[in-house]
């Protein structure tokens, strides 16, 4: 043989096109199996799913110890992720499964039948005083509301009202522990992870539940 | 990657969308459309594993595709239902594409190339790697590897054309 060009790699790429029959189907079957198999051979470090709300599209993230990020669409997904990749670990698959109580529990949340959320969390995003604060939130019973003030005060710190506000600010867990009942001392509602609109319509929910 | 910048690795999620596509390709031309899917989740699953020691801004298409070429090696071995090298394959029927549209006649293609061919055809085509990258996986060097991909399309073209003339005459001939 003497010297031959390489084929066009463009025309080769479509005579080989037949390889992609049922490409796309496949794909997301063998993506469900691949979740599956993680699952069962404890390599998926985080699962998540995404689901509808009537505060947006909220993203539900849990490790295998809990529910580890509740996040708003304001946060942006990806960066969300992204995140979780750099701090807990890049092994993170849409995989449904894991989330199915808090998404369920959410959805009753939404319609006014639970008042309260018996999911287990996992608080390994935050630490020190910001922990303290998150764990005293579900206190604020449904339907009522707690200064920044009043909470630094049940928190053991009355000095500490900014690291309040810090702390709800940065809450990894919106919703299920929450922050949006924690409102200023002078009743306006203060900022929210998710926007104040968010807030308001949440707070109006647990009024009229 | 400069020194002292830090590349973050992108959530696994964003590695099966975006090259789940290529290494199912490259499953089915090395192994064959049926065994192609056990290959991919072996192949997804042990990056998955592996994921966290992967350094930080490698070649994430390169290192799926050496692994899916070690995991269709692996059901070869494992004495899949169709075997990978055989010089003479039985004929076959894929349940695959429509007949006369030249699908099934390209599997079959596909599936009659020697081992070599079909792996440099699939590593250096449907995965875009370098044929320098082609021989370190296939062993040998980057010139053979060229010439088993060369000789592959050649083959491939062949066995299509005659397929294609075969369906001209037997559409008039009526039989």
């Amino acid at each position: 043989m003497t010297l031959e060009l390489s084929p066009d790699h463009a025309e080769v790429v479509s005579l080989l096109h037949p390889l992609d029959a049922g490409l796309e189907p496949a794909i997301a079957s063998l993506h469900a199996r691949l979740a599956r198999d993680a699952q069962l051979t404890h390599t998926l470090d985080i699962a998540y799913r995404v689901v509808d709300s009537p505060v947006g599209k909220l993203l539900l993230a849990a490790t295998d110890r809990g529910i580890v990020r509740v996040a708003f669409e304001l946060e942006d997904h990806d960066s969300v992720l992204q995140l979780l990749a750099n701090t807990v670990s890049p092994r993170i698959l849409q995989a449904p499964a894991r989330l199915d109580d808090a998404a369920r529990e959410l959805d009753e949340y939404f319609t006014g039948t639970r008042t309260e959320f018996d999911l287990t969390l996992d608080f390994r995003l935050c630490r020190g005083f910001r922990l303290n604060v998150l764990r005293h939130l579900p206190r604020i019973p449904y339907g009522s509301t707690a200064s920044y003030a009043q909470v630094a005060q049940a928190a053991g710190s009355p000095n500490a009202v900014r690291a309040v506000g810090t702390a709800c600010a940065t809450n990894p867990l919106p919703l299920i522990v929450p922050c949006h009942r924690v409102v200023k001392s002078d009743g306006s509602f203060g900022g929210y992870l998710g926007g104040s609109e968010a807030k308001r319509a949440l707070l109006r929910l647990e009024a009229a539940a | 990657m400069k020194p002292g910048q830090m590349v973050n690795k992108k959530p696994f999620e964003a590695v099966v969308r975006e090259q789940g596509a290529t290494v199912l390709r490259v499953c089915r031309a090395v192994l064959g459309v049926h065994d192609a899917d056990d290959a991919w989740s072996d192949t997804f699953l042990a990056a998955l594993q592996a994921y966290p020691t992967l350094p930080a801004g490698a070649n994430v298409e390169a290192w799926l595709v050496t692994i899916a070429h070690r995991k269709c090696i692996d059901h070869v071995r494992a004495g899949s239902r169709r075997a990978l090298p055989v010089d003479h394959p039985p004929e076959q029927h894929s349940s695959l594409g429509i007949p006369g549209d030249g699908h099934e006649e390209l599997l079959d293609a596909v599936t009659s190339l020697p081992p070599k061919q079909r792996q440099a055809v699939a590593y250096h085509y449907l995965a875009g790697l370098p044929y320098n990258d082609v021989a370190a996986l296939l062993g040998g060097t980057a010139e053979a590897a060229r010439r088993a991909g060369a000789d592959g399309v050649r083959s491939l073209r062949s066995a299509l054309a005659a397929h294609q003339s075969l369906a001209h005459t037997s559409s008039k001939g009526d039989i």
